[in-house]
């Protein structure tokens, strides 16, 4: 063996751990999940057998199923651009020399700490009728009572509120990172020429920034479509499937209805949602970003 | 054409005097070097001539107005920066005409400010490039040309040569001083190397720890250092100054102190050019000797104290002999050492 053989068997060696690992943990079950949409969900009695798209006609048909693509669609709608503007915004704030730097810097950042099954019991008790937190607050200055998560019209607004609450200051880490490695003396050119602190951020900051919002914009979407933990806690789809998301939906029927055929089914139009999320960003975006 | 003129200016970072009560005047179309070592105020003392930083004390009057606690943009001024705050994600000209856009200047305006400056700066064919795209040399010119198309009587520069390599910083030097006369620009220019300050500058201000040393021409503050200290920071090598006390031998050999200076607080300073070498006077010996070509340093230890004496040429001399130092008459400049000040010498 030459030793240019024998590096290339090591380096595919090194490689081999983790990629047996992914092909084993992601690449397998996003293939075996595609056949799967293509066969009957095996019952005791009648063993799965191939029956072309009739889970995607099925799904078609089904009305949850779309209930829960618009509820995603403004789930992602509600939740991507407030969390990136309210993390550019905090980023911001905290990246000024102000008091108490490192202290507002953490309070930002403990919602993303915290395991969300304990963020979405304290939200919980804040949007409790009549003594939750949010009642309180309203009934003092005179409102009227709003059952939050119970009622069709509030609960996924409600829902929404807590994924950015969440969202946001994970985010703002990224954009702090991205603040601090942009020199101080550009600002201060900037307000020689006297540019305005919105004209600097819209003509120089912003699109410094747009590599960190690339990023961040993907990992949004994919939040957003993944969404599944506060559901779970806190509205478990209802009222009326009105905080049915697309991958609680999927657990719900894989996993409590146990029809895996049609799991498989949504979980291929979960996976086509984020491939084309990926393309998009990857291939259209990147090339309008400036890279240093 | 434009004045810049601080009374008793004070800058305060908690408690310590970043700038301690500064008071200078520059005149209208003249270039005038902040000179000092790192940590003297003297950048500070440009951000707040900027406006980038707000006095803690004092006044600041530019053009004969009061600008103390104006914003920069209403001052009048440009500035360059010392790694030159250059947008990176927009290209040369857009840079450039940044300022100008930020006032809302016409199109053709702009355009024909921007053709001007690349002109003077030959960056004509580099409008369209990112300044990554781009060596420090040329990027220290996008610089400029920003400062150049405000149009402002002032230009700041805050050490804007530092980031260049020695050959690429003595011609950017003569470019400076040749746009800022050709312009007639007043520039204040903060730099911590001497022999910047001492070639461009029509008024050199010699800082230390906040407060002004010397403040005056570049002759002044090479033939009449006020302070021990500016007479070893301006020059290279420094100033020679000795403090007489227990130099029993210096009594016959160097000029006597003036009558006012008491021997053992009396210290000479001699340009290393003016140090003789030769038979007799005070008997020293050679630490080291560096050949130039055209001159040669010698530097020799008496008791513990070094001098060093340069002389054109070659000089036969070796490491370890012994060699008498002459200082001419009229060479001599004496201070106190208690106050560190100038008491006499050539004038």
């Amino acid at each position: 063996m030459t030793a240019y053989q024998r590096a290339t068997v090591h380096g595919w060696l090194l490689l081999l751990p983790a990629m047996s690992c992914l092909a084993l943990f992601t690449h397998w079950p996003a293939v075996a999940s595609i056949i799967d949409s293509f066969y009957s969900t095996p019952r005791p009695r009648r063993p799965s057998r191939f029956i072309g798209l009739e889970n995607y006609e099925a799904m078609i048909a089904d009305p949850i199923f779309w209930r829960a693509l618009v509820n995603n669609f403004w789930f992602a709608v509600g939740t991507i651009p407030l969390s990136i503007g309210l993390a550019i915004l905090m980023a911001i704030w905290v990246n000024d020399r102000i008091k108490g730097q490192a202290w507002v810097r953490m309070a930002y950042f403990t919602p993303t700490i915290l395991p969300m099954i304990a963020v979405a019991n304290i939200w919980l008790f804040f949007f409790t009728p009549q003594y939750g937190l949010i009642e309180q607050v309203v009934q003092f200055f005179g409102g009227s009572a709003t059952n939050w998560l119970g009622s069709g019209d509030t609960a996924l607004f409600a829902v929404i509120v807590v994924a950015v609450w969440k969202e946001a200051g994970f985010f703002m880490i990224f954009y702090l990172a991205a603040l601090q490695g942009i020199s101080p003396s550009l600002g201060e050119a900037a307000a020689i020429e006297g540019a305005s602190r919105w004209y600097y951020f819209r003509r120089v900051l912003f699109p410094l920034l747009m590599p960190t919002t690339l990023f961040v914009l993907i990992n949004a979407m994919i939040n957003a479509f993944r969404m599944v933990d506060h559901i779970v806690v806190m509205t478990r789809g209802g009222p009326d499937n009105a905080t049915m998301l697309l991958l609680f939906y999927i657990y719900q029927v894989g996993f409590s209805f146990w029809d895996t055929g049609y799991a498989a089914t949504l979980t291929c139009v979960l996976l086509a949602i984020l491939a084309i999320i990926a393309f998009v960003q990857y291939g259209w975006l990147e090339r309008r970003i400036h890279y240093r | 054409m434009a004045a810049v003129e601080l009374r008793s200016v004070t800058k305060l970072w908690g408690e310590t005097r970043a700038v301690d009560g500064i008071s200078f005047r520059v005149e209208p179309g003249h270039l005038v070097a902040l000179l000092g070592p790192s940590g003297c105020g003297k950048s500070t003392t440009l951000r707040l001539i900027a406006g980038l930083e707000e006095a803690s004390e004092g006044v600041i009057h530019i053009a004969g107005r009061d600008v103390t606690h104006a914003p920069p943009a209403n001052r009048g001024i440009a500035m360059v920066f010392q790694n030159y705050a250059l947008f990176p994600h927009l290209t040369v000209a857009e840079n450039i005409i940044f300022g100008l856009r930020v006032r809302a200047l016409d199109k053709a305006e702009r355009d024909a400010r921007l053709q001007e400056a690349a002109a003077i700066l030959g960056l004509g064919k580099l409008l369209e490039r990112k300044p990554s795209q781009l060596s420090g040399g040329q990027q220290q010119r996008v610089a400029l040309g920003r400062a150049i198309v405000a149009r402002a009587p002032v230009c700041l520069m805050d050490e804007p040569l530092s980031n260049l390599d020695a050959q690429l910083r003595v011609e950017m030097r003569r470019e400076i001083r040749d746009l800022q006369r050709r312009l007639g620009i007043t520039m204040v220019y903060v730099t911590h190397d001497q022999v910047e300050a001492m070639t461009m500058a029509d008024q050199v201000i010699l800082m230390r720890e906040g407060r002004i040393e010397q403040d005056g021409s570049p002759a002044d503050l090479y033939e009449r250092p006020e302070t021990i200290f500016v007479a070893r920071f301006v020059g290279a090598p420094p100033m020679n100054v000795t403090p007489l006390a227990g130099l029993a031998a210096a009594e016959q050999a160097w000029p006597a102190p003036p009558d006012s200076l008491p021997r053992e607080r009396a210290a000479l300073g001699v340009r290393a050019e003016h140090l003789d070498i030769g038979e007799g006077g005070l008997p020293a010996d050679i630490v080291a000797v560096e050949y130039l070509g055209a001159e040669t340093l010698v530097e020799a230890s008496i008791g513990t104290q070094h001098v060093i004496a340069r002389r054109p040429g070659k000089i036969a001399a070796r490491q370890g002999e012994r060699i008498g130092l002459h200082v001419p008459e009229g060479a001599a400049h004496w201070f106190d050492v208690s106050s560190g000040r100038r008491v006499s010498g050539p004038s």
